[in-house]
């Protein structure tokens, strides 16, 4: 939607030459979210500038608004007529994630209409890709004859105009282009607000480029000012398309929201915008039975996209009250989905800081509502953790747990590790947790892996238990049933036998310098000799008094009088 | 003198007590320079936890201690800890020992004057009652407000009693009760084996006691060396075997002695052993422990040739060298012969380097912490930095160490020889060692 622009009337012309209109350039932006099938979520940015601007006739613009400066010269200079652009990494894939807004293929792609009145176009191509190489700090100064193309059909101008001729056209694609965060901040920088205000400072680059597909683009092209197309705007496009992943950036759970995505939420709109809107596809969930959206909004719009009704949740952020109390939007969407978690699981990790002491966390959960039952744990330690067994602390809901049964078989440096055995009840609907510190040891320079850094494995403790089954289990071991379901023995009706591994950990010991032993050996031994050397001087030499050695000719003179068998001087 | 001294004890277990209250009795603790795996209180808790599960402390690599030491240490609730108990023994142990040694220093000089065996420059080396009345207390507060034996006794390291037994037999020495000192003796190499060096000193001191001349011919010698030797080695082989009663095993042996002098466990620390074995090659390993553990026994014949009319000084050198070339040493350990510096205060015009070594030493202590944060916590440093503390505090511990031993065989040089010594024209001498 273009508004009209106001005719202001300038005093200061001749009134036989019609007044210029003044340039009233327009900003809008807009983020569509649209879930998708696959769990995973679509989020399409969309901002658009129009710049009134007559650059055709000759006139030198020199006064740019919101129309950002650098492009505009070198559109200017080059004479485009449509400049299209995209940065992609990922492959987007259709079958899983349906049709995109804006498609584009991976790695770089440009293609640019040309102003016929441009006479060498090879030129203006070449010197356009290393200009635009250099605004967006990508290496498309390698494009070059090798990889450009002028399609005849498949690329016609989606601006105003009924130029054909493909001798302006030109088209290139890098497949290996790689995007990063130094494509992405010049291309915040060509917005009005930058990524200060609205809805760009949602693009935080630690979250963007964690995700299946990232797609930036740049759309240039002219078109109508208004319905009524008495006169040409220029109109530039960005578009920013993004797909998370469900497991990558949503950590499984499907519960999207605007902080999990981009790690911000929204504070304004853009104030330069006239427009700044949030489309959430609602299409799937038209009573709300497949997820839930908060916070709602009344606004909701249809639209015919990509050839089907779509309906969407509008929040229009320029209203101050969509902001709410917190003056911060952060849309939810959440799945309702019935999950349910196994009667029995187990979790264990490393605890502390720093390479001295550690401690041993591991988690027993017992989800049954109102059966308790017993577990025996066994873990095995190597020699290198030195555990401190009166440190074993077991605690379920808060107080103290203590064990029926505990074997342990302290570790021999060297020779074999620590086994530590515990029967243990765990209380209904609960979480057990089993903490032991343990102290590292370094090692002879010899025993560490070729990575030490890496760092030694401890390997997964084994939780034996017996979980109550739902329904009575068969005792009779002889029936005749399928493999999978008789490998453990069958001993009692009501519960049934099960093992469970843990993580394995991955501890890091300090290490000593490798390239050393030689320097250890010379330094430690030239020490002990310090001492050495003082005490046999002091053992083995008297004091005497010091007489002063006489000087050259006096101790030749004596030489040659001892020689004589005279006295010495 | 007993009220200054009881004063000092009270200052010295207020401030341990304080420390003890305070949020830094969690931070020692943990400390490697002032605990090692023979003394630290965590591995005593951990062999008595063993002893609980029906496991025998010796059955793992954590527990290192002589076993019936420990026991009554855990079993005692009161409010004052077992060490501070030991730190005040061991003071007022070198209190004792200390005035006692003096009035004999004293008394031989008397009969050196009166002898004149003093050449009449050197009166002023001659030392006087007034400056030696101060000497006791400066001892047992030099031992009681050093800050490695307060960072010791707040770590409950048990090195604070074996501090305590080395503290005691020298004052059963310095009295003269042969069967106490065999006693002592034979406890402190129970529990760790190095104090063995010591026996060559308390014999030197029984003799000169009992006006036994050191000669190979008389019989007297003889017989009193063999009674000397009985008494210890008997006490020694009761130790052991009630040792073996508690826990029906001879595991102790290797898990105490063994562990000790094959050193397997490389924990940093501030003595010479671990980082060198951490990086020795395996095939010289068993060369380079025997190398460094005879290093600790090598200077005891030597040392008692040329100290042989000194014995108390010779305690003094053995227990610093102990100290510095041990396989496990703490900060503990160093407190102790640091207690003595002040007896040979008369020694001060004599030394040469003491303002090097003090810096030295001050500056390594400050900055053992801060390399070992830098290693294990913040990762941007690496062991190399520590190691090179480690040598640096070494060094300057053996220059301490042969400071005193060279300040003190000058001054005898000039009590025999003069003070004010001449060249053959009559200008001023320099002595130097040929």
């Amino acid at each position: 939607m273009v508004k009209e622009a106001d005719h202001v009337p300038d005093t200061m012309q001749t009134p036989d030459v019609p007044p210029p209109t003044p340039a009233k350039d327009q900003f809008q932006e807009e983020l569509v979210i649209r879930p998708l099938h696959s769990g995973d979520i679509y989020a399409s940015f969309q901002f658009r500038t129009m710049w009134d601007t007559d650059f055709l006739r000759g006139s030198k613009v020199s006064h740019y608004r919101l129309f950002p400066k650098s492009l505009g010269q070198v559109i200017s200079k080059f004479s485009v007529r449509e400049l299209h652009i995209s940065f992609t990494q990922g492959y987007w894939r259709t079958m899983q994630w349906g049709q995109p807004f804006l498609p584009s293929p991976p790695g770089a792609e440009l293609w640019v209409w040309f102003q016929d009145t441009v006479t060498d176009v090879d030129g203006a191509w070449k010197e356009l890709t290393n200009v635009l190489s250099g605004i967006f700090c990508a290496s498309l100064n390698f494009i070059d004859s090798t990889n450009t193309v002028q399609p005849s059909a498949s690329f016609k101008p989606l601006g105003l105009g009924n130029v054909t001729d493909q001798r302006f056209l030109r088209y290139a694609v890098l497949p290996r282009e790689i995007v990063c965060t130094e494509n992405l901040t010049p291309w915040k920088k060509l917005l009005p607000c930058g990524s200060k205000a609205g809805l760009a400072v949602l693009m935080k680059s630690e979250k963007l480029f964690h995700s299946s597909f990232h797609s930036q683009a740049l759309h240039f092209r002219p078109v109508c000012q208004d319905w009524k197309c008495k006169s040409t705007v220029w109109e530039l496009r960005q578009t920013l398309n993004v797909v998370f992943d469900l497991h990558t950036s949503g950590q499984g759970k499907r519960e999207w929201s605007l902080f999990k995505m981009f790690s911000r939420t929204l504070t304004e709109a853009c104030p330069l915008a006239s427009s700044s809107k949030v489309y959430v596809d609602v299409t799937d969930n038209p009573q709300g039975e497949l997820f839930e959206l908060s916070p709602t909004t009344p606004l909701l719009s249809q639209a015919v996209v990509l050839g089907d009704r779509r309906t969407y949740s509008v929040y229009d952020l320029t209203n101050q009250a969509t902001f709410g109390q917190t003056r911060s939007l952060n849309m939810l969407l959440r799945w309702r989905a019935a999950e349910s978690a196994p009667p029995h699981h187990d979790a264990r990790y490393v605890a502390g800081y720093g390479l001295q002491t550690g401690e041993i966390h591991t988690l027993m959960y017992n989800n049954h509502p109102y059966r308790a039952f017993p577990v025996l744990l066994l873990d095995t330690v190597p020699w290198y953790l030195r555990l401190y067994i009166h440190t074993l602390t077991v605690t379920s809901k808060g107080r103290d747990n203590k064990p029926s049964y505990i074997h342990y078989q302290p570790s021999k440096d060297r020779l074999r590790p620590h086994l530590l055995e515990m029967l243990v009840q765990l209380p209904p609907n609960s979480v057990t947790e089993v903490t032991m510190q343990f102290e590292r040891a370094l090692l002879k320079w010899t025993e560490y892996t070729p990575d030490p850094n890496h760092g030694f494995y401890v390997g997964s403790s084994v939780i034996s238990a017996l979980v109550p089954s739902v329904v009575a289990m068969d005792t009779n071991s002889t029936r005749e049933c399928p493999l999978f379901s008789s490998f453990f023995p069958c001993k009692e009706e009501s519960s049934y036998f099960m093992r469970v591994y843990t993580e394995p950990l991955l501890v890091n010991l300090p290490t000593p310098d490798f390239s050393m032993p030689y320097n250890v050996i010379c330094l430690t031994c030239t020490v002990v000799a310090v001492g050495y050397g003082s005490l046999y001087n002091l053992l083995t030499r008297t004091f005497q008094v010091e007489e002063p050695s006489p000087g050259l000719a006096k101790r030749l003179a004596n030489i040659i009088r001892r020689l004589r068998g005279v006295p010495l001087l | 003198m007993a009220a200054p001294l009881t004063l000092l004890l009270i200052v010295a277990v207020t401030i341990r007590a304080v420390l003890f209250r305070s949020s830094l009795a969690e931070l020692i603790p943990e400390r490697v320079e002032v605990v090692s795996p023979l003394n630290a209180w965590k591995r005593v808790v951990e062999g008595l936890a063993l002893l609980d599960l029906g496991v025998s402390p010796y059955a793992g690599d954590v527990f290192h201690e002589v076993s019936p030491l420990s026991i009554p240490l855990n079993e005692s609730n009161t409010s004052i800890h077992p060490s501070i108990m030991a730190d005040a023994l061991t003071a007022v142990a070198l209190y004792l020992a200390v005035k006692d040694y003096n009035k004999t220093v004293f008394r031989k000089q008397k009969y050196a004057l009166e002898a004149e065996r003093y050449p009449l420059d050197c009166l002023e080396l001659i030392r006087t009652p007034k400056e030696m009345y101060y000497i006791p207390l400066k001892v047992a507060m030099f031992y009681l407000l050093n800050p490695f034996t307060i960072l010791s006794c707040v770590a409950k390291s048990t090195c604070g009693l074996n501090n305590a037994v080395i503290a005691l037999f020298i004052l059963c020495t310095v009295k003269g009760s042969s069967l106490m000192s065999a006693i002592f003796l034979a406890l402190a190499t129970y529990q760790s084996i190095y104090p063995l060096t010591l026996f060559a000193p308390a014999l030197l001191y029984l003799l000169q006691r009992l006006y036994i001349p050191v000669n190979w011919q008389r019989s007297s010698f003889w017989l009193f060396t063999t009674q000397y030797t009985f008494m210890y080695l008997g006490s020694l082989c009761v130790m052991v075997c009630l040792s073996f009663f508690l826990l029906s095993s001879w595991d102790f042996l290797s898990s105490v002695y063994g562990f000790i002098l094959s050193v397997p466990d490389l924990t940093p620390n501030i003595g010479l052993f671990w980082y060198f074995f951490a990086e020795m090659f395996e095939h010289f390993r068993l060369f380079f422990i025997c190398v460094f553990q005879i290093n600790v026994f090598f200077y005891t014949i030597p040392l008692s040739i040329k100290l042989k009319e000194h014995p108390i000084f010779l305690i003094f050198m053995q227990i610093a060298i102990i100290s510095i070339f041990k396989s496990y040493p703490t900060v503990g350990d160093i407190a102790l012969y640091m207690a003595f510096l002040p007896a040979w205060n008369h020694l001060y015009r004599f030394l040469r380097n003491i303002f090097l070594v003090s810096v030295v030493l001050l500056a390594c202590s400050a900055l053992f912490p801060v390399l070992w944060h830098l290693w294990i916590y913040a990762g941007s440093a690496n062991s190399n930095f520590y190691y090179a503390i480690t040598l640096l505090f070494n060094v300057a511990q053996i220059l301490l160490v042969s400071d005193y031993f060279y300040a003190y065989l000058r001054r005898e040089h000039h009590l025999t020889h003069g003070l004010y010594l001449k060249r053959k024209d009559g200008s001023e001498a320099t002595l130097v060692l040929k």
